[in-house]
C-alpha cells in the first residue's frame, strides 16, 4: 500500500460547523481514513501543538483545509505556517472563503465591536472595564499574550494564496463527500477555482418556475421569513422572499428553499462572479416591480452579503472621513 | 501648487445622454473636463460592479444618464437601471460611502444645454467632497 | 496580444484647436498593445482612410482607434474603412474627442488635452478585448398575416398582395368590412360609406394572393421576423361554409331572436345569422350559445322519425336550408378548428371599439332616447334598423330637437384622457345630415371645443353652422328624463358665462373610441407593447410609427389611437411598404452586437426572462436541463439581461463586461484624480 495521504485542518475564525460536515460523512470517512493520515486536525480533533505544525518539513502535507476567517493575528500566523506545509491549501467553507456571518463584523470597527462586548451587553459583568491586551503581566513576573485583534475580518486569499475554494456554511457534507475525493486523488482543476458543480441553486431547485413551464413573474411586494408562509412548490423570490438561489452556487442541492426557507447565499457566488451582493442586486434589482420596493428590503448590505462582506470589492465599511 | 481636479465617469445611453453630450459640444456649452463619458447601448446595461469598480479604482464621481421615463430606447431599461441604482446606493451608503459622488439623470438627445448644466454643478458637488476616499490608493 | 493603431483626426481646427495633437500621440504610442500612431487633417477624407487601410495591409494593425468625432455619425464610415481594408469592421473603436471633448472644452486647452489622453487610453483598452462579428442574415419567407379586416387590415392586405406576397387576412366577425361598414356616411366629402367600401371588400374576397379567414383569431405567435408561426383559431360556425350560399333561407326560419351587434342592439337578429346586408363573405353562423335547438335537434344527433310522415323531424333551419349547410347531425367541436400558418411579417390592425354609454350615469343611460353616436349612425343608415328613417328608439317618431354630447368619456381623466379625434367631425356630419334631410328639426351640439384640423374639415364646420345648427361650447352636466319620453339637456355655455337648459326628443352621445375588446390579449401573444390607454404602441412616434418594439410585426390603424378614415389607410399603406422591404428583399441583417447565452454557464434561473423587453429569451432543453436561448433576430442589443445574469452567462457583443470595465480603469486608474 502506497504512503498515505497527509492531511491537515484547521479552525480559525469559525464555529466548527464545518468540522461537522465532515464528521458527517460517518462511514465514507472511516473508508477515507484508510488512506489518509491526519497530521494536524485543530483545535477540535488531535492534540497538536502549533510547534509541531512548525517541525514538519515544507510542502509536506498533500492537502490542507483551513475554514474559518482571519481576525485574529494568530489565524494570519497558521495560515501563513499551513501554506507553507500544504501542497494544495483549501478555503474550506464560507468563512474561510469569503468571510462568512463573522465578515459582517466589517460592518463595524474593531473599537465598537470590544466596546459592545466587554460593556454594552446587559449580560456584561466587567466592573473594573477590562479590556483583552497583546500582553500583561502576571504577578509581576509572568508575561502572557493574547493575539492581536485585527481591525476587519479577511478571508484566507486576503492573507494567502489559495488553491481551492469551497463554499456552504457548512459545506453540505454530500457534497463534501464529493469534493474531498476529488482534492486527494483526481486530476486537479487550475489554482484558483472554486470547487462546485458551477450552478446555481435554481439549476436544481424544485421549485424554479421555468422548470414548470412557467414563465418567471416580476417581484410585487418584499417579504420576510417571518411574514407568512410561501405557497407550496412556488419560487420563493417570486413570492417576495428574495430568495438568493439564482446567484449562489447550488452544490447544497437546495436545501433551504426544500423547507420553505430563502436561500441566504452561503455557497457563495458562482465561478467568474466577482462580487456577491453586486450581483445579487443586479439581478434582483431588475427584477422589482415598483420604485418603493427597493426601500422596502430590510438592511440590504447584510442582506446581500450575509456570507461575503469581506470579500466584496469593498470589504468594509468606510471609516468617516 | 498643484491643484485636484475630480475624475468623473458618465455612462451614457447611447440614444439620449451621449447624444445629449454630443449636442451640448456642438452648440459649444462648456462643462468641465474632469467629465469622461463611456457609452453604453442603454442604461439597463450598466451593473452595479461598474459603479464599485469606478469608484475603487479612482473616480471621484459616478453619473449615469439615461432615457426619460417613457422614452427609453429599449421600453424599460431606464426602469431597470434606476432600481439597481437604488438599491445600490442604499448598500453603499450603508458601507459609509458618500451617496453624493453618484447621481443619475434622465437626460434626452436634446438635452444639450442641459446635459452642460448638469455635469458642471455635478463636478462642482464632487468637488466639494473632495477626493474619493474609496479609491485604492487611499484605502489599501 | 492585438496590434492596435491609434489614428487622430485635426478636423481642421475642430480639434487640433484646443487639444494638442503632438502631445497626444506620444501618449498613445505608450499605450499598451499600440503598434501604430498616426494624424491626419481630415481622417474620414479618401487619404485620411488609406491611412488606416495602408496600416492593416501592412500587417501593422489589426485593431484601429479612431480619435476624432462622434461614433453615432462616423462609425459606420470608418467600419467601411476596416472593411475596405480587409479587417473585420467590428474591430473599431470610437473616441469622441471632438463633440464631447475639443468642443466642449474649447477655452480649456490643457484640460481638453488630458482629457483626450484619457477618452484614447479608454478606447484603447477596449479595442484590444474587440473580437471580431459577422453581420447574420435571415431568410424571410414571403408571406404577410394581416390581423382585422377593417378598412385598414384591407388595404394593408391588398397591397401586400398585389405586389405579389401571400396574405393571410384573419377577422374575428364572420365578415370583413370592420366598423366602416356600420358607418353610413364619411366626412368631408359625405360619400356613402358602403359605396366606397364595398368595392373593396370584393377585391380583397376575390383576391387570388389573400386567402380570408374570417370568424377566425389569432390564438398564439412565435417565432421571428421572416418565420412568424401563427395558430389561428377558425371559431366554429355550426354551417358548413363548402356548401352555404348566404340565401338567408335558414335565417328567415330561424324563431330564436337576440340583440343584433351590427345594429347597435337597436334591432335584433336570429340565433343563425348572416352579420349584416353587404357581408363578404356572404355566409351564416350558429351562434350556438343562443340556440334553443329546436325539435332537440342538439349536433351530433340523428333525428327521429316522424311518426306521422316517416320522414325525420327537422329543426327549422335545416329544414330551410337547400344546400345541405345547416346539418344537425354533424358533431361539430365547438373549439373549432386550429390552423398553423407561416409568415414573414405580421400587420396588426385589430380596429376600435365604440365605448358604452352605461357608465355616464348623469346622462340617464337607462333612457332609451340617449344613444350613443354609433347608434345614430346606425338609425340614419339605410341597411340600419329603421332603414335611414330618422326615428326615436322609444316610439319611432321623428325627434323635432336633438343634442349631441362631445367628449364622452374621452378628454376626461375618469375614464381616457386623450382625445378621440374623429369625434367633433362624426358630430358634425350626422348633425348636417339630420338637418339636410329634416331642416326643422332643432339641433345642437355641445362641444368642449371644437377639433376641425383637416383638409376642409374647417370649411364643413363653417357650413354646418350656416345651416343652422346650433354649437354650444360647454360641458353638459346633466340629462334628466321627462315625461312624455322627453330630456332635458343642462349645460354651462361658456361663451355666454351662463347656464344653458333646453329640452330635446334624442340625445346622442360621443362616446369614446376605446381599444378593440381582447387588444392586450393579442399584444401579449405578439409579444407588443400596449400604452397606457392600451392601445398598441409604435416603435418611435416620428421616425417608425408603423413599426413595433417586434422586428417584423407593424400597426395600423385605431389599433394605434383614434384615427379617421383617410388617416387609417394612410397607415395601412404605409404598414403594407414598411413590411414589405423584408419581404422582397427576401432577408434581413441581424446586427452582432447583441447578446448570447453561454448554455455551459447558464444555471437556467430564468431571471432574464422577464426583464428582455423584446421577449426574445426562451428555455431550451439541453439534455436534462433547461437553459436560456436568446433568439438573435428579437434581441435589439439593450443588455438588460447581461446586467442581471447571476450566473454571468451572458455576453452583449460590442460592450462586454471585460471591455467596459478596461475602459473604466484607463479613465480612472494610475492617477487616479488628475493633478493641473
Amino acid at each position: 500500500m502506497p504512503d498515505k495521504l497527509k492531511l491537515a485542518y484547521f479552525l480559525s475564525g469559525g464555529c466548527g460547523g464545518c468540522d461537522m460536515a465532515i464528521i458527517d460523512l460517518s462511514e465514507t470517512l472511516i473508508d477515507l481514513l484508510l488512506h489518509l493520515e491526519v497530521v494536524f486536525w485543530v483545535p477540535t480533533i488531535t492534540d497538536t501543538k502549533y510547534k509541531d505544525l512548525e517541525a514538519i518539513p515544507d510542502r509536506f502535507i498533500d492537502l490542507g483545509l483551513y475554514s474559518g476567517m482571519v481576525r485574529l493575528q494568530e489565524h494570519e500566523y497558521i495560515a501563513k505556517m499551513m501554506r507553507r506545509k500544504c501542497k494544495v491549501l483549501v478555503a474550506y467553507g464560507a468563512c474561510a472563503a469569503l468571510g462568512g456571518i463573522p465578515g459582517l463584523g466589517n460592518m463595524h470597527t474593531r473599537e465598537e465591536i470590544l466596546k459592545t462586548a466587554y460593556f454594552d451587553t446587559s449580560s456584561t459583568d466587567n466592573p473594573e472595564g477590562l479590556t483583552p491586551q497583546t500582553r500583561c503581566v502576571v504577578s509581576g513576573k509572568y508575561e502572557l499574550t493574547l493575539p492581536e485583534f485585527y481591525g476587519h475580518v479577511r478571508t484566507l486569499q486576503d492573507v494567502v494564496d489559495v488553491d481551492y475554494f469551497i463554499g456552504g456554511c457548512p459545506p453540505h457534507h454530500s457534497f463534501v463527500r464529493q469534493a474531498i475525493p476529488v482534492l486527494l486523488f483526481e486530476k486537479l482543476p487550475a489554482p484558483g477555482s472554486w470547487i462546485t458543480s458551477g450552478k446555481a441553486v435554481c439549476d436544481v431547485c424544485d421549485r424554479n418556475p421555468v422548470k414548470k413551464g412557467e414563465e418567471r413573474q416580476l417581484i410585487r411586494e418584499i417579504k420576510r421569513t417571518l411574514e407568512g408562509a410561501p405557497d407550496e412548490g412556488k419560487c420563493l423570490l417570486q413570492e417576495g422572499y428574495l430568495c438568493l438561489g439564482p446567484v449562489t452556487q447550488g452544490d447544497c442541492g437546495s436545501l433551504c428553499p426544500k423547507v420553505n426557507i430563502p436561500c441566504m447565499g452561503c455557497g457563495g457566488p458562482i465561478p467568474g462572479v466577482r462580487d456577491f451582493g453586486l450581483r445579487a442586486i443586479s439581478a434582483i434589482a431588475g427584477l422589482l416591480s415598483s420604485e418603493e420596493l427597493v426601500d422596502q428590503i430590510p438592511s440590504p448590505v447584510k442582506y446581500f452579503y450575509r456570507y461575503s462582506l469581506p470579500a466584496s470589492m469593498l470589504r468594509k465599511k468606510l471609516g468617516k472621513v | 501648487m498643484r491643484v485636484w481636479v475630480p475624475n468623473i465617469v458618465v455612462f451614457a445611453c447611447n440614444w439620449c445622454t451621449y447624444q445629449g453630450a454630443d449636442l451640448a459640444g456642438s452648440l459649444r456649452y462648456s462643462y468641465p473636463p474632469s467629465i469622461k463619458i463611456i457609452r453604453v447601448p442603454c442604461s439597463g446595461r450598466i451593473e452595479p460592479e461598474f459603479i464599485v469598480t469606478a469608484l475603487k479604482t479612482g473616480a471621484d464621481g459616478v453619473f449615469i444618464g439615461g432615457c426619460h421615463p417613457g422614452e427609453c430606447h429599449h421600453k424599460e431599461g431606464n426602469y431597470k437601471a434606476v432600481l439597481r441604482f437604488n438599491l445600490l446606493k442604499r448598500v453603499l451608503k450603508m458601507m459609509g460611502v458618500e451617496t453624493g459622488r453618484l447621481r443619475l439623470e434622465w437626460i434626452s438627445g436634446s438635452d444639450g444645454k442641459r446635459f452642460a448644466d448638469i455635469m458642471t454643478e455635478f463636478d462642482k458637488a464632487v468637488q466639494k467632497l473632495g477626493p474619493n476616499p474609496l479609491r485604492s490608493d487611499v484605502n489599501a | 496580444m492585438p496590434k492596435t493603431g491609434v489614428y487622430i483626426c485635426h478636423c481642421g481646427e475642430n480639434i487640433a484647436g484646443s487639444v494638442q495633437i503632438k502631445e497626444l500621440k506620444n501618449h498613445a504610442e505608450c499605450l499598451p498593445g499600440v503598434t501604430a500612431v498616426r494624424d491626419h487633417a481630415f481622417l474620414c477624407s479618401e487619404q485620411g482612410q488609406a491611412l488606416i487601410k495602408q496600416d492593416i495591409k501592412d500587417g501593422l494593425v489589426d485593431r484601429v482607434v479612431v480619435a476624432a468625432c462622434t461614433p453615432r455619425t462616423h462609425e459606420p464610415v470608418f467600419r467601411k474603412t476596416l472593411a475596405d481594408g480587409g479587417l473585420n469592421k467590428f474591430l473599431l473603436e470610437m473616441s469622441n474627442i471632438r463633440d464631447q471633448n475639443s468642443w466642449a472644452h474649447w477655452q480649456d486647452p490643457k484640460g481638453a488635452t488630458a482629457k483626450a489622453k484619457r477618452l484614447v487610453a479608454s478606447a484603447v483598452a477596449k479595442a484590444v478585448l474587440l473580437e471580431p462579428l459577422q453581420d447574420r442574415f435571415i431568410d424571410v419567407r414571403g408571406s404577410a398575416l394581416v390581423i382585422g379586416a377593417g378598412i385598414s387590415g384591407m388595404f394593408a392586405a391588398l397591397d401586400i398582395a398585389d405586389m405579389g406576397f401571400k396574405v393571410y387576412l384573419v377577422e374575428k366577425n364572420p365578415s370583413i368590412g370592420g366598423n366602416m361598414a356600420k358607418l353610413d356616411k364619411t366626412f368631408p366629402a359625405n360619400d356613402c360609406a358602403a359605396c366606397i367600401l364595398t368595392p373593396i371588400m370584393a377585391r380583397v374576397i376575390t383576391h387570388p394572393n389573400i386567402e380570408v379567414l374570417t370568424y377566425s383569431e389569432v390564438e398564439s405567435v412565435d417565432g421571428s421576423i421572416g418565420n412568424f408561426v401563427v395558430k389561428v383559431r377558425k371559431k366554429q360556425t355550426y354551417v358548413d361554409w363548402n356548401k352555404c350560399k348566404g340565401c338567408g333561407d335558414c335565417v328567415n326560419a330561424c324563431p330564436v331572436t337576440v340583440p343584433d351587434e351590427f345594429n347597435e342592439c337597436l334591432s335584433s337578429r336570429k340565433a343563425i345569422y348572416i352579420q349584416f346586408a353587404l357581408a363578404q363573405p356572404r355566409k351564416a353562423v350558429l351562434d350556438v350559445a343562443s340556440c334553443v335547438n329546436c325539435a332537440n335537434r342538439t349536433f351530433g344527433t340523428k333525428p327521429v322519425k316522424d311518426f306521422k310522415t316517416g320522414g325525420p323531424v327537422l329543426a327549422h333551419c335545416e329544414k330551410a336550408c337547400k344546400t345541405g349547410a345547416c346539418d344537425r347531425s354533424v358533431r361539430y367541436n365547438p373549439e373549432g378548428e386550429i390552423m398553423a400558418i407561416n409568415v414573414g411579417v405580421i400587420i396588426t390592425a385589430a380596429g376600435f371599439k365604440v365605448m358604452d354609454k352605461t357608465p355616464f350615469r348623469e346622462y340617464s343611460p337607462q333612457s332609451p332616447n340617449v344613444i350613443t353616436s354609433m347608434q345614430v349612425e346606425r338609425i340614419l343608415s339605410p341597411t340600419g334598423p329603421t332603414e335611414g328613417e330618422f326615428k326615436r328608439p322609444s316610439d319611432g317618431t321623428r325627434p323635432k330637437t336633438v343634442a349631441f354630447i362631445s367628449c364622452v368619456g374621452s378628454r376626461d381623466k375618469s375614464y381616457h384622457s386623450y382625445c378621440s379625434k374623429v369625434c367633433c367631425m362624426y358630430m358634425l356630419k350626422e348633425a348636417r345630415q339630420i338637418k339636410e334631410k329634416h331642416p326643422d328639426t332643432n339641433v345642437y351640439i355641445f362641444f368642449v371645443d371644437v377639433r376641425a384640423g383637416g383638409m376642409d374639415f374647417e370649411e364643413y364646420y363653417a357650413y354646418c353652422r350656416d345651416l343652422g345648427i346650433k354649437v354650444i361650447r360647454g360641458r353638459v352636466g346633466a340629462v334628466d328624463e321627462l315625461a312624455g319620453d322627453r330630456l332635458r339637456v343642462r349645460a354651462y355655455d361658456v361663451d355666454m358665462s351662463a347656464p344653458v337648459e333646453l329640452e330635446s326628443d334624442l340625445v346622442v352621445l360621443a362616446t369614446a373610441i376605446e381599444p378593440a375588446p381582447g387588444l392586450e390579449d393579442l399584444s401579449r401573444r405578439l409579444g407588443i407593447t400596449c400604452g397606457s390607454e392600451g392601445f398598441l404602441k409604435e416603435l418611435h412616434t416620428k421616425l417608425y410609427p408603423v413599426e413595433t418594439s417586434v422586428r417584423g410585426i407593424y400597426i395600423a390603424g385605431c389599433v394605434q389611437a383614434p384615427k379617421d378614415i383617410p388617416e387609417s389607410v394612410s397607415q395601412a399603406r404605409a404598414a403594407a411598404s414598411a413590411a414589405a422591404v423584408p419581404l422582397t428583399t427576401g432577408r434581413v441583417v441581424v446586427e452582432p452586437l447583441i447578446s448570447e447565452v453561454d448554455t455551459d454557464k447558464c444555471s437556467g434561473c430564468g431571471i432574464c426572462i422577464p426583464l428582455c423587453p423584446y421577449s426574445s429569451i426562451s428555455m431550451l432543453q439541453q439534455g436534462e436541463k433547461l437553459r436560456a436561448r436568446i433568439d438573435e433576430a428579437l434581441c435589439a442589443g439593450c443588455g438588460i439581461c447581461t446586467a442581471a445574469c447571476p450566473s454571468r452567462a451572458i455576453t452583449l457583443h460590442g460592450f462586454t463586461t471585460a471591455q467596459i470595465e478596461a475602459q473604466i480603469e484607463a479613465l480612472t486608474v494610475v492617477e487616479s484624480g488628475t493633478f493641473a
